[in-house]
């Protein structure tokens, strides 16, 4: 399957996913949202444009903003992370032009620790922002405290479970392939 | 000139990244009932088909707390028939009057429609109900919603098939209520904590209130009927610095679980709104 096929039906996907399954659960505590979705904006590949993964970004925040009847919310916080993600790529990459030899970023082609590092500062960042947005009228630093470390501890959790179930096949792929 | 291109050809991203933000941000907070039109008819086009679709499915397992919840509101109905008031002795008579007619013109003030839930978060900040029923039906912004087991929220958007409600459970939904025992108007609105309680405010010190009291919709909320229940009290919260009571309101409606709801038409809205916009803008 090319790369583009299968990352239109991982869009799509990871939308369903998030807006009916996970945000059909229960609130078992104000301060826990499960987010899943934006983990389909990690696994875009490696040679993307910055331009067009930033654009990505957007569109994917905004189809879930259509479903959440949130105009922007998620839309903001895709594109922070879209854009920052090559910098933390490059910043973590153990070896020059490891991008050029696997597809996409996984615990298979950045390694274990590069990998779980670039989840964590993602997610953390995406999560700050959105609660920073949601919150904004608010004001008490507790619950946006609360609200952010609660929410990555089981984004962290949940994107686990996904990466050791649905288990990504990364080919080396040399200059001469 | 040139260096102006030079600088946007070497900075291209980062301005696109913040041409986006500004975009989101824009939409984010300038989210008024304009945008809101055009955002949700937009958006229940499609998402309401899939929603549709989702709550079919969904609904089949609820069927049955479902179920028992219209059977239980048949039992009261039931009750209230004034059939089954038998008079006893002449001095205790039983004066129910359902149907709310004016006597001198036969207008019945309050039209109930039946609507299915079709979309329902709970754990946003701002939650929205969609409802399959729309301006095809004869809704309407500004009509009430209740649930089965109380009031629920206010109709915000109308598609036409499908209506947007906002929930109980917004930070920006207001209704004026009362409380059964003393009659003492308040407030009732949504803190964004828990999805299972609302604050009701501006309730005087001098009402006589406990725990486990009901609330009932106000006669002077135009939207709602008088006397629904909204909630019994959880908590009160005796601030020292007001004369008022801030009081933990358990929602009588189930949000979690909601499948089937009623849109209220008060069929004089649009004449009391507007003597009162009229008499408001006559002594600004």
């Amino acid at each position: 399957m090319s790369q583009l096929v299968k990352n239109i039906i991982r869009f799509a996907l990871f939308i369903l996913v998030q807006v009916f399954v996970l945000n059909k659960i229960p609130p078992l505590h104000r301060f826990i949202t499960p987010y899943l979705y934006f983990l389909y904006i990690l696994w875009l590949p490696f040679n993307l444009p910055r331009f067009w993964l930033t654009a990505i970004g957007f569109f994917f925040g905004l189809t879930l903003d259509y479903f959440m009847y949130t105009p922007g919310l998620h839309a903001a916080a895709c594109t922070l992370i879209a854009y920052v993600r090559p910098f933390v790529v490059n910043m973590l990459l153990s070896q020059e032009g490891l991008e050029k030899n696997y597809a996409s970023p996984s615990a298979v082609s950045m390694g274990w620790a590069p990998y779980a590092t670039l989840v964590f500062v993602l997610t953390l960042l995406h999560h700050t922002y959105l609660v920073l947005l949601e919150w904004m009228s608010f004001g008490s630093f507790i619950y946006f405290l609360g609200k952010v470390l609660a929410t990555t501890a089981v984004s962290l959790g949940l994107i686990l479970v996904t990466e050791l179930l649905f288990y990504r096949k990364e080919k080396f792929r040399t200059n001469t392939a | 000139m040139r260096n102006i291109f030079l600088f946007i050809g070497r900075y291209f991203n980062f301005l696109f990244f913040l041409v986006l933000q500004v975009v989101a941000l824009s939409m984010l907070f300038r989210f008024n009932s304009f945008h809101q039109a055009i955002f949700m008819n937009a958006s229940s086009g499609i998402t309401g088909k899939l929603n549709e679709k989702y709550n079919g499915i969904e609904y089949y397992f609820r069927l049955k707390a479902t179920n028992e919840r219209l059977v239980k509101e048949n039992e009261l109905l039931h009750q209230m028939l004034i059939q089954n008031a038998g008079f006893v002795d002449s001095s205790r008579k039983l004066i129910i009057d359902t149907a709310r007619i004016d006597s001198l013109k036969k207008i019945q003030k309050y039209r109930f429609m039946a609507a299915k839930v079709v979309g329902n978060t709970i754990t946003l900040q701002n939650n929205f109900l969609t409802l399959q029923r729309g301006s095809a039906q004869g809704v309407r912004p500004n009509m009430g919603v209740v649930s089965p087991q109380g009031i629920a929220g206010t109709i915000v958007n109308v598609g036409t098939n499908y209506s947007v409600a906002m929930s109980l459970l917004h930070r920006q939904y207001k209704v004026v209520v009362k409380l059964k025992n003393s009659g003492d108007r308040g407030t009732i609105e949504w803190d964004g904590l828990s999805p299972f309680y609302v604050t009701l405010k501006d309730i005087p010190k001098s009402a006589k209130i406990n725990k486990g009291d009901t609330v009932l919709t106000s006669e002077t909320s135009s939207l709602f009927p008088s006397d629904i229940i909204v909630g019994t009290v959880n908590e009160i919260i005796d601030d020292k610095s007001s004369n008022f009571y801030t009081i933990k309101v358990k929602p009588a409606t189930d949000f979690s679980n909601v499948e089937f709801v009623y849109i209220i038409d008060n069929t004089q809205f649009a004449e009391q709104k507007n003597l009162e916009d009229s008499t408001r803008k006559k002594f600004q």
